[in-house]
Parts: structure tokens; sequence; C-alpha cells
């Protein structure tokens, strides 16, 4: 298994990557930084890739790609299997702290219709805060323990929030603030840089790798790569968040991954979540 | 019909609907314990009633035979919705309809998996010949549906291609 | 247990479609744990649906069934308000059971 992934790794890496590099959206000058030119940039380069993919369709990642695997998608979700997860953290976000207070008070506007928002910038901190971490500070601020970032109850928790801002247009900002910029370009060097013996970047699949099958997968787009979700994998059989799957991601190029709450990651997130503006929220989702 | 199979759906299902029945107003809150079940409108299932015999079978035609106790033919009145390849193995959607009249049960085979029987269900009268689900495939293999339709068993099949394995189902 | 029984059923006049989502692990006794072991086969045999106290349809699962299974299926006759009971037991002999009513 290992070996044949190896394989369709070197077959991948030897197609049409160099021609798509040298048109890579967001390849541009590293010292200018230009988040709204990014995104137009990497909307159009996918739009010229795949005409035929209506722009909102992006959302749907491999199931914008391939017929065959949106069909069964479309069978799995008359009844998704998040159904449990969303229901579930539908019940944590209305159970009162042992203090009294929920959720819905240390989150802006109740927590309600925010997760198109997300991440966003913390001026105080001067660090990006992803909906998960802005949970967890919620628990810590009212004595409870933080929960895991990648699944279980913080997967739950996230469906529902999600779910509660679905079909909103996704809109995170970077400010004009030199850490905001800073934060938001090195989120962009990481997705661009190539890591471990594999010599991978995120881009080799997501952006020049986009619509190429890999083993079983198609790999998704950078467009639209994290606005569905939370998810239910059914590689996992379970929840995951955007975290658990950047880890997932890591490792099956042989990257030792960052943790959960690093500011990589974080940073990672907020580009990502940027080249998604404009689609709408598309969570909770479900993957192969 | 074989006698000695008592995991015999064909054989068993009317017994078994009878006693269900029989027992519906009685005490199956007793048979399974104390619960939250409302004994006058929760039919609780009953263990007994598993093939078990037939869910160990690892061929077609020892599956059928242990299940129905005859062997199908194929019927292009039967429509199998499967995908030509399986995103995930794990999950693969299953769809099984037919015109076929007298329905009495509908099974998913997977000959590739390691026991051929996926699922089957018992079709009372008045309940459409049609049914979905998700079923784990091991590998690509045949997917079969059987039919059992007025005494007669039939059946229809497809390739399904599995490139990320559902592990054994 | 948490609840482990999600129902729609909608009834149209002359039919009623059913779909049920259940939360199981239908481990199907071929997939080993972090530690190399073999995670032992854990699965519903049994899910039985009733409608208003009759059998609508009676199905039997094996561990190939997918985790969190789900299945669809529809019968003649029921109407808004009916009761539709739901309830699977599995080879370990734990089970559940729900009612809920038809939309
Ligand atoms: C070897 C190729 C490869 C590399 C390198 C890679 N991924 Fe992936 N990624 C995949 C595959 C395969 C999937 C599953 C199929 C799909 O959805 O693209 C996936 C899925 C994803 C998804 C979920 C997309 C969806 O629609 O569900 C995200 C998010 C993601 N990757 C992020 C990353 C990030 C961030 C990196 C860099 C740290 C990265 N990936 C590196 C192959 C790769």
């Amino acid at each position: 298994m290992k070996r044949l992934l190896i394989l369709a790794l070197a077959a991948l890496l030897l197609r049409p990557a160099l021609a798509a590099e040298r048109i890579d959206p967001a390849r541009a000058d590293p010292a200018q930084v230009n988040p709204a030119a990014d995104v137009a940039a990497m909307t159009a380069y996918f739009q010229k890739k795949f005409p035929h993919v209506p722009p909102a369709d992006f959302v749907n990642g491999p199931y914008a790609m391939d017929a065959g695997m949106r069909a069964q998608w479309q069978q799995i979700m008359q009844f998704p299997p998040y159904q449990f997860a969303l229901d579930h953290g539908k019940d944590l976000f209305a159970t009162a702290f042992p203090n009294g207070r929920h959720y819905a008070d240390c989150l802006p506007r109740g927590g309600i219709g925010i997760a198109a928002a997300y991440p966003r910038f913390d001026a105080k901190t001067g660090r990006v805060v992803t909906l998960e971490i802005a949970v967890n500070r919620c628990r810590v601020a009212n004595g409870l323990a933080k929960l895991k970032l990648t699944t279980g109850d913080m997967a739950d928790l996230m469906a529902y929030l999600t779910d509660r801002s679905r079909g909103q247009p996704i809109a995170v900002v970077v400010p004009d603030d030199p850490r905001a910029l800073a934060a938001y370009q090195r989120g962009k060097a990481y997705f661009y840089s190539r890591r471990g013996q594999l010599n991978f970047s995120c881009a080799s699949c997501h952006v020049q790798g986009a619509g190429q099958h890999l083993r079983g997968d198609v790999l998704a787009p950078a467009r639209g790569l994290i606005a569905a979700f939370p998810i239910y994998r059914s590689d996992w059989g379970s929840m995951g968040t955007v975290v658990r799957r950047f880890i997932g991601c890591n490792e099956q190029v042989r990257v030792v991954p960052e943790r959960p709450d690093s500011a990589d990651y974080r940073d990672l997130e907020y580009f990502l979540a940027y080249m998604n503006n404009g689609l709408p929220v598309a969570g909770p989702g479900t993957r192969p | 019909m074989t006698e000695t199979a008592s995991d015999n759906l064909a054989d068993f299902l009317p017994r078994r609907r009878q006693m269900l029945a029989g027992t519906l107003a009685g005490s199956l809150a007793a048979l399974f314990g104390a619960g939250p079940a409302q004994a006058d409108d929760v039919v609780l299932a009953d263990p007994k009633a598993y093939p078990t015999a037939a869910f160990a079978q690892k061929t077609e035609a020892d599956a059928l035979k242990a299940m129905f106790g005859r062997t199908a033919t194929v019927s292009p009145k039967i429509s199998l919705d499967a995908p030509d390849i399986a995103e995930n193995g794990a999950v693969v959607p299953i769809a099984v309809k037919t015109d076929l009249p007298d329905v009495t049960a509908i099974a998913i085979l997977a000959l590739d998996n390691p026991f051929t029987i996926s699922a089957a269900y018992r079709i009372p009268p008045g309940t459409a010949a049609a049914v979905s689900s998700r079923i784990k495939l091991a590998k690509t293999t045949t997917v079969l549906a059987v039919v059992e339709a007025g005494g007669q068993l039939y059946s229809a099949s497809r390739s399904v291609k599995v490139t990320l394995g559902g592990c054994g189902g | 247990m948490a609840n482990t029984i999600l129902v729609r059923a909608n009834a149209d006049g002359e039919t009623t479609v059913v779909q049920a989502l259940i939360r199981h692990p239908m481990d199907s006794g071929f997939i080993k744990d972090k530690d190399g072991k073999l995670i032992p086969p854990h699965y519903i045999e049994v899910l039985e649906f009733a409608h208003n106290g009759t059998v609508v349809l009676t199905a039997f699962w094996g561990p190939a069934v997918s985790k969190d299974p789900f299945i669809k299926f529809s019968f003649k006759g029921g109407k808004k308000g009916d009761t539709l009971s739901i309830s699977w037991v599995d080879n370990e002999g734990m089970k559940d059971s729900r009612t809920a009513a038809i939309m």
C-alpha cells in the first residue's frame, strides 16, 4: 500500500505540474502582500482549468470534479452521516456551563451565523483565531478545560455552528495591519512550500494536481478547499475539523504534522479560508 | 425448500411474524429486559430470528441455500443501482428495486467480501419492493441483488470497482 | 446511551417513505486497532420498523453493512401523526428502540 502511494505520488509529480506552476496564481512576489489579488488570481486559475465547474461548486471539492463520485455523494446526502454530530453539537451549544453561562455569551452574535467570518485576526493578541480556538477561549474563560481541536465534541460544535451559517458567503477579513498581513503571508508560504522526504507542497496536490486521481481519491482544488468543513469522512468513520485534515495531509506525504493549535496551522487556515472568499459556507460536509 | 435450515429466511419469516404478532401485547419487555420501551407500540427485534448460518457463508451458492433454500435465476425485472467505482469501499450506496409481483424478501450479496451476504430484508405485503442502504466492499467485486418473489428466487448483478477498500466488510 | 436512531418518515397520502440513520460502529471483525489487535465484530443483526404496531420492514444485517448505517424504504398507507417504531439489536445483545411520528 505504501509503495503504491509513492508510485502514485511520483506519477502525479511528473505529470503536468510544470506548465501549471508557471501560471500558478498565488506565486507572485512574496514581498508584495495582496490577499484580494491572490483570491482573484486563484479563482480565475481554477475557472480556466475547470471551465465546466460552476463557480460556487468548488465548495464541493472532489464532487465538483468527478460525476461518479458526485452521484454517490448525492445518495449519501439524502441522510448525511454527520446528522448525529449536528444534533449533538446543537445540544452542546445549548447546554449551560456550570457557572450558568453559555457559548452564546462569549461568541459574536451569540455564535449564530458567524462561521463565514472565521478565522479572524485578533488585534489584541496579534494572532489568528479559528472558530475552534474561539470556542476553546470561551471554555477557558468560563473555567472549563479546552476541547481537542480535531474531533469529538469540538467537531460536533463546529457542525452546528457551521450549519447555522450554511449558504452565507464566506467573508474572511485580512485587516490592514502588518501582523495580519504577515500571518496571511506565512499561511500562504506554508501552502506553497515543499517539505518532507517526498518534497511535496500542499499546492502540488491541490493546485497543480487538482482534479487528478490519486489512488481512489480525486484531488480537491485549493479554491473551496475548506468550505465544507467540518466533515464526516468515511475513511475516518467520524467527524473531523479542518485541522484534522491538515494533519492527515501532512502525514500522507511523510511530514511530521504541526500541533493542532500551532501558529502554522492557524495561519494556513487563515490563508485557505481567505481563498474561499465569496463562496457559500457548505459545511458540515461528507467526504470519502 | 430445505427442512433442515432453520436459518432459512423464507422458512422462518412467516413464523416469526406470527410470533411477533402474538407477543406484541405480551411480554416483549421481559424478553429484552426493562428499558424505556413502551410495550404497546414498540415492536422489538427478536434476536433469535437472525439467520446466523446464512451470514457465515462464503459463496453465492452456499449463502443462497442457507438463506432461501434455492438458487436464483437472472431477472431483467430487478434494478440494482450501485456505483461503477466506489468512492470508498467503506460506504457504497446500493439501491434495489423490482417490478416482480409478490416480493417477500430482498438480499444484497457481495461475492468477493469475506462473507457473501451483506444484508437481507423481509418485505411484508404493503411494503414496496425497494430498499436502499450502504454497504462495505473489501475489494472490486460483483454485487448481487437477490429477490424472493412468489416463492422463486431472482437476481441481478453489477460489478463495482473498489480502490479504497472497506477493510474487509 | 445517547439516542442511536434518527428517522424521517413522510406520508404523501398513499405511501410513507422512511429513511433512518442508526449510530453504530458496525465493526467488521477484520480491522485492527492501534496496537495491531483485531477489533471483534460488532454489528446490528436485526432492525425492525413497525407502523402502528404492524411490521413494515425487517432488516437482517451482517458485518458488511457500513458504519452508522442508513436505510430507506416505503410502505403503503400511513398518515401524518401515525406512529412508526424502530428497534435494533446487535450481536452483543445491545439494543435500542424509538418511536417517531410520521410527518
Ligand atoms: C500527496 C498529495 C497531497 C498533498 C501534498 C496534500 N494533500 Fe490535501 N488532500 C489530498 C487528498 C488525496 C485529499 C482527499 C481528496 C480531496 O478531497 O482532495 C486531500 C484533501 C484535503 C482537504 C479536504 C478537501 C475536501 O474537499 O474535503 C484539505 C482541506 C486539504 N487536503 C489540505 C491540504 C493541506 C493544507 C496540505 C498541505 C499541508 C495538503 N492538503 C497537502 C492529497 C494531498
